[in-house]
Order: structure tokens, then C-alpha cells, then sequence
């Protein structure tokens, strides 16, 4: 599927630390090659064929529905009659968010349909994605900084910034929701009485906060990672030099974690193209807060076909966003899991 | 050769993925679900153990019947089947099923709103002629809400219906229509509370609000024919009574978030004069110690425009399903369902309201549930939720526009317009 | 004489230097260690009022002193009373047989593809990798219609296998992702010297790699447990009452009466679930951030 995932230079796994290709001399290295893509493909085989099961089967079978139309009404004796081939109708009626009209036909679909969501959802979509990838971004890398440093109960604060991560996001839905309800404690707490699930915004800063929450300790970590990887004498030389802390931030911290914040982003973001329980449980995606996700739920109930199209048109805007990623903002994702050791030594 | 020798076990994962996809090619074609259901003449004489399948039993009522059934008819025992509590879980285990054309869910309780979409799939047996059940003495809503284009689908088993519930130390007699409780609204500001409240939040709560407000004033979201008629003057002035009242703060600005529990809760804090909500409020606001109107609690029906308001029907329905192998033991075992013994225990044991009017004047059960004449007045006055087919769509349409009017962003009139067109769009499906 | 002024001078100047550095350091520690406090609080600030909640009467649901009143256990008896219908028990079990059986086929089918990937030198290495890492960012909801479908059509609605099937779509990549980040790290020279001494590939793997390879394993079965886990939006669609997981039932909590939300019980449900997570991250904690973020960085 992400086949195309970056510039990939084909090069030998691991190379550094350990030398693969210790076959006896004079044996042709295509054999050895050979030999060991033979044993590479078996052991892939189980992998690649229970992903194909769980995904590649229902990508196709998808695509397929959503080539049908939704069964309809025979107005004559009320009940309802196979739709039958729909051609492109389906992603055409999402696009351009039409509906069906009475006498056959589209129009364009009024308020309070949930063809006429799908731009809004979208941009919602967008929206929480990239507010909450930022936040979590600044954030992360300020967290990340704090526990590079050492200092006494450092290992509490590491141990603190996994508990939002490791709570169901089910539960810091109803968590959240609670907190946010109009007697609940953050009106309280902070003296306002805000109806946080009772208008546009509100609701979308309720379900950004609590996204922010629950996913920051995950970029910190990495971003950690990323920080302890570089040397402190770097640091150090440019301290001699008499750079600023500013200046070492952007010179040095910057580009070196660059390579690893970017894999970090790129993962935040696919997740939050697909949030879905957070805005779900917490406003049931009233006020604008329905996303791509969300949107797919509700329109299984109107109709599977619809429904299909729409899932099909979700997960293309998501590799869409993860090709651009990989391409154009140097997210390689394969080569960072592929380099063994880099930057380490 | 090399090439291929690798692939070949990936090659495989593709066949297989394919085949599978073929297989999946005939999913695909019933994906619409619809075409014609089962035969309704199968089976009509056939008995045997059966399958009845309903929602959570919170209150212990179904096992304890079904119990009694199973003592009475050794060879036509019936299973309970548990779903869960949630009626959207509930509501897809069925079509799930149905759709399966699985011949265990025999008899299955439906929710109201659910009934038509049933219907119209082909799915539940028409209960005429043979099959027919005798409806005499159910409250006439109740009834129309079991029934699909004239012929009943589902028998009538419990219903529900909207209680105004007021503070009886602060208003001496409950209004009997809505302008008469604007009026009364002075008294809350006097006392520095709400005035009234119901559920506004964007979801089937604000559906059932909204139908009763449009109902109340003389509106129908569906006509006769199913087809949507909220062009009206009756309806824009239902809704209009709404939006004016959260405009003016009769209605607090908080309540655009209420659900049921949200807008309980501020009425037994004392925060509200009136309160629309279902009957279950009246034994927590009764019993439940921080209840600050336990000794103050009146109850009425829901005001209208001249008279008793059209509350919104709730409550369920046990239909065949065409599929059932035992549909004479099904049809016993629905009418002994909606029998006047077994209405009576779900009443007592799981305050359920019954079907049948004659019910709500037994004295013993007016002792037990004292809301029950008002409850009364209430169904009988009640309107079922748009009957169609294409509930989802409706009610979403329902849903999202009310909520706009509400919030202020669009006036009631254009805001039925929209709820017109959009529900229109979902008839027109092909 | 000169050099000694020099020195003195210079040690002096030193001095001053290393004081206005124990000054700066002595600022630079005390903005830590706020900054550590500030970090503290904003993670673990809802989460001690989820449990501040759950130890609360129900009449007091909304009671917003912010320290423990109104103390009592009857939320985690209501949590796992089955009166009201709310099979937490059942659910936990649930969430614990998915979970173990997830990590289990995961674990067994991607250690292999792991091994291969960064062990092995093959054509279109990068072609798999890439499928593998593609396969982990599918959007979920591009499952459910089809499976919907499909599970429908077989009648495998609501059982066990519906709901495992799914989330093997996303754990077994993450598996295969953080194992192969883990084996490309391993002494892979000692397979080498058993090959010497006369194992087959398949042996030293078994007796030398496995053991070492253990710790990586058992990391990364934590981190696809918590994941199954935590999984909600398939569940939510494909599980019914007997087999829903416990983010399904929590989600869904009833109160004793319709329309009641029990929120001190769902908060006292959701302690009772996060707690073994909190301890499982808390004893492991070194290892799951390597695990976390193995594939990422290194």
C-alpha cells in the first residue's frame, strides 16, 4: 500500500553492526540473495496474508459496495427494493454533496442531512488534526526537554507522562465529558460558566484539550528519544562557542531531532485524521465537532453502499496526507525503521 | 525465476484475498438488504420452542414471564435472547439478523421508531387475519405505532409518554397550555430559577422535544402519507415557542445541553418550575436524598395550545419475524404478552406503563405509580414519532436543524424548511 | 611573581565565574523542577479526579470539592453489580481473552516477518516494510462497513472472532513495526558463532536468539496488549452484550433507572481498568518507552 513511502535506497539491512553476507567464499551473492528471499518469503508469507485478510479484503469489498446503490422504497407497496449498480453516483453525491431528489435526480443536500456534512466534517477533520498535532508538537518538545534534563524524580515524571497514554481513549472520553459539564469541575475550578458542549467552539476546544491530554505524553516520549540520542558534547562545543540557548536549540537540537519528531508528526497526524471515540462520546459530534470517522458511523445506518463510498474516500485522504508527508516534508518512515544505529556511534 | 519463487507465498496471500473478495462479491449484493424479506404465509400453523429477544431486562421482568410460559407450554418453550442497552446496539443486532434471515429471533421486542424501517424491509409479519392480534382497549397511539401503511407489524407492549412535572409549592395549579406556563414563568424569575427545561441537547431527546412542540401547536412532521409537512404555520409556531422561550430565558441557556439526567437533576436541585421529562423521574426525585423536591413534586400533563399537549410516544413492541420456523407458538406467546395479567407485572415490577387505558385507573397500580393518571392523559394525547422508514435520516434532520433554531442561528421557519427538504432527500433514496 | 598574580587573579576570576554558574544552574534547577511540577499536574490532574469521583457517593456526583468527601466503595460494587444489566465482570474477561489472543497471534506470525525484516536481505524489503507500515495507519472505519458486511452475511456478528479479527489489522503491524526495531538492535554475531559450532539457521534461532530476543518480545506483547486494549471504535460496532470489551461497556454504562448516566460508576469502572495499565506502564516503564519509540527513532 505505501509502497511508495519515500526515497528508498535499497540498501543492505543493518550493514553497519553486523555484516549479513558471511557465506562461504565463492559462492555467487545472487545465490545467497536467492536463498535468503526464499526464507524471507515464508516467513513473511503468515504476516502478509493475515494483513491481506484483515485489510486488503475489506479495501476491495469496500470499494465494491460502494459502487452499489442503497436499497430504496417502492412507493407502491412501501417496502424496499435492491439498488442495484450506482456507477461513481456515490462518491459523486459526497463530493459535491448531493442528495437524491423527489423524481429522480440530485439536489444539492439541505441542512440536516448528512450528505450535506461531509465539506464540514472534512474540515473539522482538518481542523482537530492539525490544532492538536501543533499543541502536541510545542508541548511534547517542551516535556521532552524538561526530562532530558536530570534532576531528582525525574523517573516520577516519566512514569506520570504515560498514564493519559495509557488510558483507554473510551474512558478520558466520559473523564473529559464529565469534567467539562456545565456544574462539572473545570467551571468551577476556573470560575466561568461556559456551556462547553452547547455551542461551536466550546465544543471543539473540549475536544482538542482532551485530545491534547491524552496523546502529548506519546510525542514527548519520542521526541525523548530523539533529544537523548544527541551527544552532550555537542552541546558542550557550542556553549565554547558561545551560543545562545536559543541559538542551540534551533542549531543544534533542532536538526538533530528533526528526523525523528517528523516520523512522530506524521503518526500523531494519521491518528488524528481517524479520532473518533473522543469527539463520539464527548458532544456526539453536535456543534461541528463530526469528523470524517464519525460521519462513516452515522451513514451506516442510512445505507451501507453510501457508507462504503464515504470510508473509501476517507482512506484515500489519509495516504493522500501520508504520500505528501513522506514526499514532499521528508517523513521517511521506512528509512528511519531501516538505518540501524544512525547517529549513534 | 527468482522473482516468482519469492513471491510465491505473498501470490498466495493475494489468490486468497481475492477469492475471499469474491465470496464477498455476493455479500455485496445484499448489501441493500431489502428486497421482499420472507414469505409471510410460511409456518403460519407450525409450533415448536421459540426465541424472544429483547433489550436489557433492568428490571427483572421478561425472565420471570417467560418462566410462567414455559411452565404452561412444556413443548413451546421460549428462550430469552439479552441484547444490550443501548438501543442503537439493539436496533443493528436486529437488522443484523433479520438480514440474516436467521430463524432464532422469533419474536423480537421493537422499538417504536424502528417499527416502519421493519416493516418496509420485508422483515416482520403482518399480524392480520390468521395471524391477527386483537388490539381492543390499547390507547389508540399506541396502536398506530405498532401499525405500517394501515396493517399492525408489531403488538403493542408497553408504552411511555412526556410528564410536566412542576413545583407544587411554587405554582398552585399546573398550566394547562403553553402560553398559560410562559405566564407562570414570572414565578420562577420571583424565586430567581429556571423556568422550564427538556431535553435540548442535539440528539433523540431534542427529536422528541421538537415533535412534541411542533405536535402541540397543531403540527405533524409526517402527513398521512408519510411525507414530510412542516411548511405549516402550526409547525413554525411550535417551534417558535421554543426558540422564543430560550431566547426571553424562560428556558435557561444551560438546557441546550440537557439530556434527561442533566434536566432532572436541575429540577431536583430546586433550579427549575417546570420540567418536562418521562415518568421515571418520579421516583428518584422522590426518594433520592439530595432531592430538594421530594415533599413538592406535582405532576400534569403536557401543556398544548388549548388543551393537553401531544407528548411523543416511547415504548416497545413485540413483532414476529417472517423467518421464524414457530409462528403459531410466536403469536401465542405475543398475545400473552400484551394480556392485562402480564401488563399489570410490568407495571409493578418494572414501571412499565401498559397498552390498555382500563389499566390506568386500577387502583392498585395508581397506588404504586401515582403519575399514571396523568400518564394517561399524556398517551392518550400522544403523537408516535414520525412512522417511516427512514427514521435515521429523519430523525437527524429533525435533530440538527431544531438545534440550529434553537442555538438562534436560523429562524424556525427556515429551519422547517430545511427539516422539509432533508427529509424529503431520504424518502427520495432510489 | 607575575605568573602567581596572574594565576591568583585568574582563580579569582574563576571563582566568581563558577559562582555566577552554581547561580544560573541553582535558577536552572529550580525552573525544572517547577516545570516538572506543571508536567505532573496536567497529566495527572483528570486522572486523580476520576478517581477522586469514583470514591464518591452517587448524591454527591457533582460535588466539586477537590479532595476526597463523601468517601465510599459502593460505586466499584454498582460497577460490577449485574442488576442493571452492566456485565463489567463479563466484560473485563472480554477484554482480557481478546486482548491475550490479539497479542498471542500477533506476536507468533509477526516474530517471524520481524526477523526477516531485519535479519534477512531480500528483494523488496522496503516493498513489505512499507505494506507493513501502510497497513498500521488504515483508517479503522474503513473496516467496519465491510466487515459489517461481511461478519453479517456469516453470522459472525458479535462473536469473539469478529472482534479479534479486526484488531490483528492494527496490533500485528505495530508488533511486526517495534519487533523488527528491537532484533535489528540484538548481538545477532552470537547466531553466527552457533551456526559455527554447527546449529542450523532455524536452531540458533530457537536456542540462542529466542532467548535473547525475550525481553523485546515480552515488551512488545505489553504494548500490543494495550492497544487491543484500549481499541473501541470496532468493538463499538461488532460486539454484542455477551462478547463487548470493557471500553464498549464503559461507554455504555446504565444507571438503575433509563436515562440514568452513573457517572461515579463509570469513573470507579474506569479506574478499575486503568489501574493495572497505570501499574503494568509503571513497573515497565523503561521498556515500554524503548518500545514506543524503537521504530520511530533509531
Amino acid at each position: 500500500m505505501a509502497t511508495e513511502l519515500g526515497p528508498t535506497p535499497v540498501k543492505g539491512p543493518a550493514s553497519g553492526t553486523t555484516p549479513v553476507h558471511h557465506g562461504p567464499k565463492g559462492v555467487g551473492e545472487d545465490n545467497k540473495i536467492l536463498s535468503q528471499g526464499k526464507w524471507a518469503s515464508w516467513l513473511l508469507a503468515p504476516t502478509i496474508i493475515a494483513l491481506g485478510i484483515v485489510i486488503v479484503y475489506p479495501i476491495i469489498s469496500a470499494m465494491i459496495m460502494s459502487f452499489q446503490k442503497d436499497a430504496g422504497l417502492d412507493p407502491v407497496t412501501g417496502l424496499f427494493t435492491e439498488g442495484g449498480p450506482a456507477g461513481i453516483q456515490n462518491y459523486v453525491n459526497w463530493l459535491g454533496q448531493q442528495c437524491a431528489a423527489q423524481g429522480g435526480g440530485t439536489v444539492a443536500c439541505p441542512p440536516g442531512t448528512l450528505g450535506g456534512q461531509f465539506w464540514t466534517a472534512t474540515g473539522t477533520t482538518f481542523l482537530f488534526t492539525v490544532i492538536t498535532v501543533a499543541f502536541e508538537t510545542v508541548l511534547g518538545f517542551w516535556m521532552a526537554m524538561i526530562m532530558a534534563r536530570t534532576f531528582k524524580g525525574r523517573g516520577l515524571v516519566r512514569a506520570a507522562v504515560l498514564v493519559p497514554w495509557a488510558i483507554p481513549t473510551a474512558v478520558t472520553a466520559q473523564l473529559w465529558l464529565f469534567m467539562f459539564d456545565f456544574n462539572g469541575i473545570i467551571n468551577k475550578l476556573f470560575n466561568v460558566s461556559i456551556l462547553w458542549t452547547g455551542s461551536e467552539w466550546p465544543a471543539k476546544w473540549a475536544v482538542i484539550i482532551a485530545d491534547t491530554w491524552k496523546t502529548t505524553p506519546f510525542m514527548a516520549l519520542l521526541i525523548l528519544a530523539g533529544l537523548q540520542m544527541i551527544p552532550a558534547e555537542v552541546y558542550e562545543a557550542a556553549k565554547v562557542d558561545g551560543a545562545t540557548a536559543w541559538q542551540r536549540f534551533r542549531m543544534i537540537t533542532l536538526p538533530l531531532v528533526k528526523p525523528a519528531l517528523m516520523v512522530a508528526i506524521l503518526f500523531r497526524t494519521l491518528d488524528a485524521l481517524r479520532m473518533f471515540d473522543l469527539p463520539y462520546i464527548l458532544t456526539g459530534g453536535a456543534n461541528n465537532t463530526t469528523t470524517l470517522s464519525i460521519l462513516v458511523i452515522n451513514q451506516i445506518r442510512q445505507g451501507f453502499n453510501s457508507a462504503a463510498a464515504l470510508s473509501t474516500i476517507t482512506f484515500i485522504i489519509i495516504f493522500l496526507v501520508a504520500f505528501i508527508f513522506v514526499r514532499f516534508l521528508g517523513a521517511n518512515v521506512v528509512e528511519q525503521s531501516g538505518a540501524t544505529g544512525k547517529g549513534k556511534k | 525465476m527468482k522473482t516468482p519463487r519469492f513471491l510465491l507465498p505473498v501470490a498466495t496471500a493475494g489468490v486468497l484475498a481475492l477469492t475471499l473478495t469474491a465470496c464477498g462479491g455476493g455479500g455485496g449484493g445484499t448489501t441493500g438488504g431489502g428486497g421482499g424479506g420472507g414469505d409471510a404465509e410460511a409456518n403460519i400453523d407450525s409450533r415448536g420452542p421459540i426465541t424472544y429477544v429483547q433489550g436489557k431486562d433492568n428490571s427483572n421482568v421478561v425472565r420471570p414471564l417467560i418462566e410462567k410460559w414455559n411452565a404452561a407450554h412444556p413443548d413451546e418453550k421460549v428462550t430469552f435472547k439479552e441484547q444490550t442497552d443501548q438501543a442503537d446496539q439493539q436496533h443493528d443486532d436486529l437488522v443484523q439478523n433479520f438480514q440474516a434471515k436467521n430463524a432464532d429471533y422469533d419474536v423480537a421486542s421493537v422499538d417504536v421508531v424502528w417499527t416502519a424501517e421493519f416493516a418496509a424491509k420485508g422483515w416482520l409479519q403482518p399480524l392480520k387475519d390468521k395471524m391477527a392480534v386483537d388490539t381492543a382497549g390499547m390507547l389508540e397511539p399506541t396502536v398506530e405505532a405498532g401499525s405500517y401503511k394501515g396493517t399492525l407489524y408489531a403488538a403493542p407492549v408497553s408504552s411511555d409518554g412526556g410528564i410536566l412535572y412542576y413545583r407544587k409549592d411554587l405554582v398552585p395549579e399546573a398550566p394547562k397550555t403553553w402560553d398559560e406556563m410562559m405566564e407562570m414563568c414570572s414565578i420562577a424569575k420571583a424565586n430567581k430559577i429556571g423556568c422550564y427545561a427538556g431535553q435540548f441537547k442535539q440528539y433523540e431527546g431534542l427529536t422528541v422535544n421538537a415533535s412534541e412542540a411542533i405536535n402541540s401547536a397543531g403540527g405533524s412532521v409526517l402527513n398521512d402519507e408519510g411525507k414530510p409537512n412542516l411548511n405549516t404555520a402550526e409547525a413554525e409556531e411550535g417551534l417558535n415557542n421554543l426558540v422564543e422561550a430560550f431566547k426571553n430565558g424562560n428556558i435557561p441557556a444551560e438546557a441546550i445541553t440537557y439530556q434527561e439526567e442533566e434536566s432532572r437533576r436541575a429540577f431536583q436541585d430546586g433550579k427549575l418550575l417546570f420540567l418536562r421529562n418521562w415518568p421515571y423521574v418520579y421516583n428518584l426525585a422522590t426518594t433520592e436524598g439530595s432531592s430538594k423536591v421530594k415533599d413538592v413534586l406535582g405532576m400534569a400533563a403536557l401543556p398544548g395550545k388549548a388543551g393537553p399537549g401531544a407528548s411523543s410516544l416511547g415504548g416497545h413492541s413485540a413483532a414476529i419475524s417472517v423467518y421464524s420456523d414457530h409462528k403459531a407458538t410466536a403469536l401465542d406467546f405475543v398475545k400473552f404478552l400484551v394480556e392485562e395479567e402480564q401488563q399489570k407485572f410490568f407495571a409493578t415490577q418494572g414501571s412499565l406503563a401498559p397498552v390498555f387505558g382500563a389499566l390506568y385507573d386500577d387502583k392498585e397500580l395508581v397506588a404504586k405509580l401515582p403519575y399514571l393518571p396523568v400518564l394517561k392523559t399524556s398517551i392518550e394525547n400522544a403523537v408516535p414519532r414520525p412512522v417511516t422508514p427512514f427514521y435515521p435520516a429523519v430523525t437527524q434532520a429533525i435533530q440538527e436543524n431544531a438545534y440550529a433554531a434553537l442555538k438562534g442561528e436560523k429562524p424556525a421557519k427556515d429551519a422547517l424548511s430545511d427539516m422539509q427538504k432533508s427529509i424529503e432527500t431520504a424518502g427520495a433514496g432510489s | 611573581m607575575t605568573t602567581t598574580t596572574a594565576s591568583t587573579a585568574l582563580r579569582a576570576q574563576q571563582d566568581k565565574g563558577r559562582k555566577a554558574a552554581q547561580n544560573r544552574e541553582k535558577w536552572a534547577s529550580v525552573r525544572t523542577y517547577v516545570s516538572a511540577a506543571v508536567i505532573l499536574i496536567w497529566c495527572l490532574a483528570p486522572a486523580y479526579w476520576m478517581v477522586v469521583t469514583a470514591f464518591r457517593e452517587v448524591g454527591f456526583t457533582y460535588d466539586t470539592t477537590p479532595w476526597p468527601t463523601h468517601v465510599t466503595m459502593d460505586n466499584f460494587i454498582t460497577a460490577f453489580d449485574t442488576s442493571f444489566g452492566n456485565r463489567f465482570g463479563q466484560a473485563l474477561l472480554n477484554s482480557i481473552f481478546i486482548g491475550v489472543t490479539v497479542t498471542v497471534i500477533s506476536l507468533v506470525i509477526g516474530v517471524f516477518a520481524a526477523y526477516a525484516l531485519a535479519r534477512l536481505n531480500f528483494r523488496f524489503k522496503y516493498l513489505v516494510l512499507g505494506f507493513i507500515l501502510g497497513a498500521s495507519m488504515f483508517p479503522g472505519v474503513a473496516l467496519i462497513t465491510p466487515l459489517f458486511q461481511l461478519f453479517t452475511n456469516i453470522g459472525w456478528m458479535g462473536t469473539y472472532q469478529a472482534l479479534i479479527i479486526p484488531n490483528i489489522s492494527f496490533v500485528l503491524p505495530l508488533t511486526v513495526y517495534t519487533l523488527t526495531s528491537f532484533f535489528r538492535e540484538m548481538p545477532w554475531e552470537l547466531e553466527e558463532s552457533a551456526r559455527v559450532d554447527g546449529c542450523t539457521q532455524g536452531q540458533a534461532f530457537r536456542k540462542v536468539i529466542m532467548p535473547l530476543a525475550a525481553p523485546a518480545i515480552f515488551t512488545t506483547a505489553i504494548l500490543a496488549f494495550i492497544s487491543s486494549w484500549n481499541e473501541f471504535l470496532i468493538a463499538s460496532q461488532l460486539s454484542n452484550e455477551a462478547t463487548k470489551p470493557v471500553t464498549v461497556a464503559i461507554a455504555s454504562f446504565a444507571g438503575a433507572q433509563p436515562n440514568q448516566i452513573p457517572y461515579t460508576a463509570i469513573m470507579a469502572a474506569g479506574t478499575i481498568v486503568t489501574i493495572p495499565l497505570v501499574i503494568l506502564v509503571l513497573v515497565f516503564q523503561r521498556k515500554i518507552v524503548a518500545g514506543l519509540t524503537a521504530g520511530a527513532v533509531k
